[in-house]
C-alpha cells in the first residue's frame, strides 16, 4: 500500500453516494454486501442517536459533561466494526462509536459522564480500555499491549484511537518509535476531525499528519474519515498487516468534529459557519443514505426498523442513566492498592466515623 | 547464604523472578548486553533472551507507558529508570496512569510494574545524577514506593516488588551498590514483608528514622552517640509509602524523640509528613519537637559541594543532642 502523504484522500463513497472505484482499496469491501451496508447504516444511526440523547441528557442536568461524536460516525463504525471480539482497544474520551460496536452496556457508556465511575466498563469484557483523558497516552498502552500479544505469538491486534491534537503529544511519538522498532502490531487511528478543542489542526501539523508516519518507518493511509467504506478498507488493510507480522499502521481519517468539542464548549466563538456548512454536506449518514437509496434499499419499512431500533437504544440510556445506582460514600477508598493498606484503612475508618457523627448519619 | 554486592543481590532477585514467572519482562536503557549502567541486569538478556530483557528505545514516557500496555495484557515488566534524575520524562505515565488504572477501572486491571530507579548522592556525579525524588512518588496514592539498604533486603524486596499486584517503586542506593553483605536467596513465611519496617538498631532514647542509603550513616551514628551515652533506635523505613507507622510509633513511644533523614530535600518531603503523623499519634509521649536531617531546599548541588548537601554522621548526632536537650549546633543560634 502507498504512503500517502500527498494530501490526496482515499475515498470509495462520495458525499453524493456515488461508489468510487479504488483498485487498492476495493477488495478490502468486496464483501460488503447489501446486509452489511445497511447495518453499518443502522449503527451509524443509533450511535448518532447515542449522541444526541447522550447530549439532551446533559442539557437536563443528568450528565456532568459529554463528548459528542457528531460528524465521526463512519470513523468509528466503519473501523470499530472491523475489528476482531479478541483484538483491544485503546481509546480517548471521544471512542463511545467504537464503545458500541465492541457491544457495551449502554448505560456503561454514561457512567463516566454522569460522574458515577472513571471507567465505564470492565476493559476486560469487550477489549476496550476505558476511556483516557489524558491526550495521547492511550498509543502507549495499545503499543505495549500489542508487544505482549507478539510475545504471546497470537495474531490479536491493538489497535489506538486518538485525534489530530493529540499527535503533537510525546507519548504519541514515543509510541510510534516503539511500535516500529519491535514491529508491534498495532493500528494507530487518527482521527482528524480539524479541531483540538478550538485549535485548529494547522497549529499541530503544517502538512497531512499521515505524512509524519513513513519518517517514523511506519506506513500510512489518509483516508476521507466520513466514507464508511474507505474507512473500512483502511483499517482492515492495517489489521492484516499487523496480524501476518508486518507490524504498525497509521491511518488518518480525515473528519469534521459537527459539533462542539464537549458540552461545555462554545465553538461560536472560533469555527465560522461557512466552514461547518462546508462540511455539512459531507456527512457520513447522509451519503450513506444515498447510496442505499440509489440501490432500492432505502426502504420505508427499512428506515422504520432503523428508527425503532435507535429509539429503543436512546430509551434504554435514558433509563439506565436516570437508575444508575449512587456510588456508595466509603466506596471512595476502594480499589487504591490491589489489597489493603493499614494506612487507607484508618483514614476510611476515620471518615466513617465523621459521617456517622451526624445525625442519621451514614 | 552466599555473600554478594547489594547490586549482585538485585541481579539475583531479577534472576529467580525472572524464573519463577514467564510474564516477568525487564524494559529499559542498556540493560541488555550492556547490562545497565550499573551492571544489575548483567547476563541477564543472554540467559533470557532480548523478548524478556528489552533494550527499549531511549524514552521514558515509552518505556513506562509501554509496559502499562504489557500489564493490561497480563505482563509483569520491570522497568529499569538510568538514573534517577531521568524519572522525570516518564512522571506522567506514572502518576497518571500506572498509579491510578487499577482504581480508575474499579480493580478490573491490575498494574503489576516495578519502576526500578537507582538514587540518591554520594558518587561525585554530574547534574540530574545523585537526586532523590521518592516523594513525589509517595505523594501519589496508587503507588507502592520502597527502598532497600542491604544486600539482603535488595534480594527480597526486589522479588517482592514484582510479585506484587501494585505498581512499585523501587528505589537503589546507589552509593550502596558496592556494599558486601550475606543473602538468603530463600523467600519464606518468615521473610519480612514489603511493607514492614525494620528496627536495625534498638535503643531507648531517640529513635533515627532512615532508608536506602542513609541506613548504614544512621547506623554508624547510633554507634557513635552510644560512646556518649545516648542510645539510638535506628529504624529502616523500608517502605516509603504506605509507611509502616505501628513500628515508628512503638518506638517513639519507647524513646520520646524523633529524628528523620533523608537525602531528599525537606520542604514537603517524608520527613515532614513521618513528623506530622508521628506527633499526633504520639503527642504526649514526646519529649522534644522531631526533627529533620536532610538535604538542603536547593537543587542537588556540583560534586564538590554535594557533601555539604548530604546528611553525614556528624548532621545526624547534632540532631539527636538537639532532641536530647544537649549543647548542638543552634543552641546559641538567635536567627529566626
Ligand atoms: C495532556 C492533556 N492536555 C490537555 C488536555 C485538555 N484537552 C482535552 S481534549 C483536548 C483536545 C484534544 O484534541 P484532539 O486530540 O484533536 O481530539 P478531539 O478532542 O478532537 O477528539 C484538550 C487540549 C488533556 N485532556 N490532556
Ligand atoms: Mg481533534
Amino acid at each position: 500500500m502507498s504512503s500517502v502523504d500527498d494530501g490526496g484522500l482515499v475515498q470509495l463513497l462520495s458525499p453524493t453516494g456515488e461508489r468510487v472505484k479504488n483498485a487498492d482499496y476495493d477488495s478490502w469491501v468486496e464483501d460488503v454486501d447489501d446486509a452489511q451496508l445497511k447495518s453499518l447504516y443502522e449503527d451509524m444511526v443509533v450511535v448518532r442517536r447515542i449522541d444526541t440523547e447522550a447530549t439532551a441528557l446533559q442539557r437536563q442536568g443528568e450528565l456532568g459533561l459529554w463528548p459528542p461524536l457528531l460528524g465521526q460516525e463512519a470513523a468509528q463504525i466503519g473501523s470499530g466494526r472491523t475489528l476482531r471480539e479478541d483484538d483491544f482497544v485503546f481509546g480517548s474520551y471521544r471512542e463511545n462509536g467504537v464503545a458500541y460496536c465492541r457491544g457495551v452496556d449502554y448505560t456503561d457508556i454514561m457512567r463516566v459522564w454522569r460522574g458515577n465511575a472513571h471507567a465505564g466498563w470492565n476493559p476486560y469484557d469487550i477489549n476496550m480500555a476505558p476511556s483516557q483523558v489524558i491526550i495521547g497516552a492511550q498509543t502507549l498502552h495499545a503499543t505495549g499491549y500489542a508487544l505482549g500479544c507478539q510475545q504471546d505469538g497470537v495474531d490479536t491486534v491493538a489497535i489506538s484511537y486518538f485525534g489530530d491534537g493529540a499527535t503533537s503529544q510525546g507519548d504519541v511519538n514515543e509510541a510510534m518509535i516503539f511500535a516500529a522498532s519491535y514491529q508491534a502490531p498495532v493500528v494507530f487511528f487518527c482521527q482528524n476531525n480539524q479541531w483540538a478543542i478550538s485549535e485548529p489542526v494547522g497549529l499541530q501539523a503544517r502538512t497531512p499528519i499521515a505524512g509524519r508516519a513513513p519518517g517514523f518507518g511506519i506506513p500510512s493511509m489518509r483516508v476521507d474519515g466520513n466514507d464508511v467504506l474507505a474507512v473500512m478498507a483502511a483499517t482492515r488493510i492495517a489489521l492484516d498487516r499487523a496480524r501476518s507480522g508486518n507490524g504498525p499502521t497509521f491511518i488518518e481519517a480525515v473528519t469534521y468534529r459537527m459539533g462542539p468539542h464537549t458540552t461545555s464548549d462554545d465553538p461560536s466563538r472560533y469555527v465560522d459557519v461557512l466552514e461547518r456548512e462546508d462540511w455539512q454536506v459531507k456527512d457520513p449518514i447522509v451519503r450513506v443514505e444515498a447510496y442505499l437509496k440509489s440501490k432500492d434499499l432505502l426502504t420505508e419499512e427499512f428506515q422504520a426498523g432503523v428508527k425503532a431500533k435507535a429509539d429503543d437504544v436512546a430509551k434504554k440510556i435514558r433509563a439506565g442513566t436516570l437508575n444508575m445506582e449512587e456510588p456508595d460514600a466509603l466506596s471512595v477508598f476502594d480499589n487504591v492498592y490491589s489489597t489493603s493498606s493499614s494506612w487507607l484503612d484508618r483514614q476510611k475508618n476515620q471518615y466513617s466515623h465523621y459521617l456517622q457523627s451526624f445525625e442519621g448519619g451514614h | 547464604m552466599s555473600t554478594m554486592t547489594l547490586s549482585r543481590a538485585i541481579n539475583s532477585g531479577l534472576r529467580k523472578a525472572l524464573e519463577d514467572d514467564p510474564k516477568v519482562v525487564l524494559m529499559g536503557e542498556d540493560i541488555g548486553k550492556l547490562g545497565g549502567v550499573f551492571r544489575v541486569t548483567d547476563g541477564l538478556q543472554k540467559d533470557f533472551g532480548a523478548h524478556r530483557v528489552m533494550d527499549t528505545p531511549l524514552a521514558e514516557a515509552g518505556i513506562i507507558g509501554t509496559a502499562v500496555g504489557l500489564a493490561y495484557r497480563g505482563y509483569r515488566p520491570v522497568c529499569e529508570i538510568q538514573f534517577d534524575g531521568f524519572i522525570y520524562p516518564g512522571f506522567d505515565q506514572i502518576v497518571t496512569q500506572v498509579a491510578k488504572l487499577h482504581y480508575r477501572t474499579g480493580g478490573a486491571v491490575k498494574m503489576p510494574i516495578t519502576i526500578r530507579v537507582p538514587f540518591g548522592g554520594g558518587i561525585g556525579a554530574v547534574e540530574h545524577h545523585s537526586e532523590s525524588p521518592e516523594a513525589y512518588f509517595t505523594h501519589t496514592s496508587g503507588l507502592r514506593v520502597v527502598s532497600c539498604s542491604n544486600p539482603q533486603d535488595a534480594h527480597t524486596m526486589v522479588r517482592q516488588a514484582i510479585a506484587s499486584d501494585d505498581p512499585v517503586l523501587f528505589f537503589e542506593p546507589k552509593r550502596r551498590y558496592w556494599t558486601k553483605g550475606e543473602v538468603n536467596e530463600e523467600i519464606t513465611a518468615d521473610t519480612l514483608s514489603l511493607e514492614s519496617a525494620a528496627v536495625v538498631n534498638s535503643g531507648n532514647d531517640v529513635t533515627l528514622v532512615s532508608f536506602g542509603p542513609l541506613v548504614a550513616t544512621a547506623r554508624d551514628a547510633a554507634i557513635a552517640a552510644s560512646d556518649e551515652g545516648v542510645s539510638v533506635e535506628v529504624i529502616d523505613l523500608r517502605s516509603l509509602s504506605p509507611i509502616d507507622f505501628a513500628t515508628i510509633e512503638a518506638s517513639v513511644r519507647k524513646t520520646g524523640r524523633l529524628v528523620i533523614t533523608h537525602e531528599a530535600q525537606q520542604f514537603g518531603g517524608l520527613g515532614a509528613e513521618i513528623a506530622a503523623s508521628i506527633t499526633q499519634r504520639c503527642f504526649y509521649y514526646l519529649e522534644a519537637a522531631p526533627e529533620r536531617v536532610t538535604g538542603f531546599d536547593t537543587p542537588y548541588p556540583a560534586a564538590k559541594l554535594e557533601d555539604h548537601f548530604l546528611p553525614n554522621l556528624d548532621r545526624m548526632l547534632d540532631a539527636v543532642d538537639r532532641v536530647m536537650g544537649k549543647d548542638n549546633s543552634l543552641s546559641n543560634w538567635k536567627g529566626q
